[in-house]
């Protein structure tokens, strides 16, 4: 798809081949990533990752190297650089490195390239079947369970926290998946969101077109805050009532909060790295 | 053991027959079609599987199995009597089977009955149901016919029934519906976008459905090849030139400018994949497919 477009790092293609991924002939996995468009498309992204934005990540060993698992963490920031972010972390930083599918919003496959690249580089429309499959297939999946709403956040609340949903703790008890909570601080400060265009947003079939104080929808350069926090296990079915899941998403909730705040303190250079709790 | 197949004079049809014969059996075959060079062990009876020549058959031959394979696929050539043929076609099908003491039933059916949508999940399995029929409704008699072939299950619980839903054919004989969309030196395609394709060796097709037989599987399988390879990849493989087009201009195209005459609803298949999880037929038939994704998309390519 992206062939001879895009130069290829070569520090990036041993890490993509450093992969756990089963590719056939033609270079794809049986969930459709492809080798190649991934190292390209990986290897223009290394260099946004590392120079563009700046991403001080901590406790990364707090993800398992291999086997199923599920990454929650806040959304912030107008789009989804946070996601970003995070798959930038995993791809390029982690050791051995992984690739994190995310469950993503049911309007990004519809849109041409945007379709073709999600689906190259393993990022599916959010779907219960789908998300057990893959944990069960012993993928690391990424999750943001305050959804679009959580994106959808000003600038002015980028650090708090909208409702979550109770899906991915009902995946993670039904498939006996670690929950690996995460912190993600600045997203606020790259795409400063002052408003939400959302009748403008339907109309062009996504939820809404944020609005910067700039007025464009280019993130600025930013250092950003990414920490990972301990495993967390829950036991059950999956079938629980909802008050019995509700308790189990809100001490998620609460340690991502708590991780949220040590970034924030960090970045405002309040805390120094051996005082963080992970 | 006696074995009838409806729509044996099809490609896929003729190599049931071959591999039924190979490994034994003995068969007869109603099709419209004849088989003019068809081998000498096969009687193949010209008939219309809705009409009384073919219960005839039924009747005569007293077959122990049955496949039914005569359902009208092809998305290009529109037949007003299409509906009609693999409707009516399948409950005379079903009838015949139970009339005449048939034991076991076999019918090829296909993946696209899942649909393809950009909300459903890569693999589906066989308790998925029908997702878009509605925005295809040229495939809802495909649909239809599926649905009613499994009401067999309950309706006539002595008939050892398999409904198999198998995914694209691909081979030397260049035959159905993703070997037609290859036809050509250029592929359109539908710009941004590329879906995984899941298909199979028309052998290993063939082979799969006499392997349900011998297995005399009861139930809905869904029956896959080598993992789904993308659309763009495989039409590079077949050594076409894709031609992405903006969606937009796609639809107008349609049937012009050498474009295939494709439904609209067809733009679906060419935009998000339809690929199935076939563990439970590997489960209970230890079915292996024999000609892997390259070598499946070479026998295309090079046939004569």
């Amino acid at each position: 798809m992206l062939d001879n477009l895009l130069p290829i790092d070569p520090e990036v293609a041993a890490r993509i081949e450093a992969l756990d991924l089963r590719f056939n002939k033609f270079g794809v996995d049986p969930y459709g990533i492809a080798k190649n468009d991934l190292i390209r498309f990986v290897s223009a992204f290394a260099w946004i990752y590392r120079f563009y934005f700046k991403v001080d990540v901590y406790g990364i060993d707090n993800v398992p190297s291999r086997g199923r698992g599920i990454l929650i963490g806040n959304h912030s920031g107008g789009v989804a650089i946070d996601g970003a972010m995070v798959m930038g972390s995993m791809l390029l930083d982690a050791e051995p490195p992984r690739l994190p599918h995310a469950m993503i919003d049911k309007f990004i496959h519809q849109f041409p390239g945007a379709s073709q690249l999600m689906a190259r580089t393993g990022q599916f429309t959010g779907n219960p079947d789908q998300a057990k499959r893959l944990l069960r297939d012993e993928r690391l999946l990424l999750v943001f369970p305050e959804g679009a709403r959580g994106t959808a956040k000003l600038a002015k609340d980028a650090d708090s926290l909208v409702d979550f949903g109770t899906g991915f703790m009902r995946l993670a008890l039904e498939t006996k998946s670690p929950i690996i909570p995460f912190g993600f601080v600045g997203g606020g400060e790259a795409l400063p969101t002052v408003a939400n265009l959302k009748r403008l947003g339907r109309l062009m079939g996504v939820p809404y077109i944020p609005v910067t104080k700039w007025g464009l929808l280019v993130p600025k350069p930013t250092r950003f805050q990414l920490l990972y926090g301990r495993p967390m296990q829950f036991e059950g079915t999956g079938h629980e009532r909802d008050e019995v899941v509700n308790a189990m998403v809100d001490r998620v909730k609460e340690r991502i909060h708590d991780l949220i705040q040590q970034g924030r303190a960090l970045r405002e250079k309040r805390i120094s790295e051996e005082d963080l709790v992970l | 053991m006696k074995v009838l197949v409806t729509g044996i004079s099809g490609k896929l049809g003729r190599l049931v027959g071959l591999e039924l014969l190979r490994r034994g059996y003995d068969v007869v075959g109603i099709d419209r079609r004849a088989w003019p060079d068809g081998p000498a062990e096969i009687e193949v009876h010209q008939a219309d599987i809705r009409k009384r020549p073919a219960e005839d058959v039924f009747r005569t031959y007293r077959p122990d199995a049955a496949i039914h394979m005569a359902t009208v696929t092809h998305l290009v050539h529109q037949s007003p009597d299409r509906m009609r043929v693999n409707l009516y076609g399948t409950r005379a099908f079903i009838q015949h089977c139970h009339a005449y003491g048939v034991k076991q039933a076999v019918f090829a059916g296909r993946h696209t009955f899942y649909g393809a949508a950009a909300d459903s999940p890569l693999y589906h399995t066989e308790d998925e149901p029908p997702i878009s029929a509605h925005a295809f409704p040229e495939l809802a008699d495909l649909v239809a016919a599926d649905l009613y072939a499994a009401s067999a299950l309950w309706r006539y619980p002595e008939i050892a029934t398999a409904v198999l839903r198998i995914v694209y054919t691909l081979g030397p004989s260049r035959h159905g519906t993703l070997a037609t969309f290859l036809k050509g030196p250029t592929v359109p395609l539908v710009a941004g976008f590329d879906p995984l394709f899941h298909f199979i060796h028309e052998l290993d097709a063939a082979e799969a459905i006499v392997t349900a037989l011998a297995h005399k599987l009861h139930g809905i399988f869904n029956v896959s090849g080598p993992t789904p390879v993308p659309l763009s990849t495989i039409v590079k493989a077949a050594g076409r030139r894709p031609l992405p087009m903006p969606e937009m201009l796609f639809k107008l195209g349609l049937g012009r400018l050498g474009l295939p005459l494709l439904p609209a609803g067809a733009i679906d298949h060419l935009k998000y994949p339809i690929v199935v999880d076939s563990e439970a037929f590997r489960r209970a038939t230890g079915f292996q497919y024999s000609y892997d994704e390259r070598e499946t998309i070479n026998s295309f390519r090079t046939a004569g």
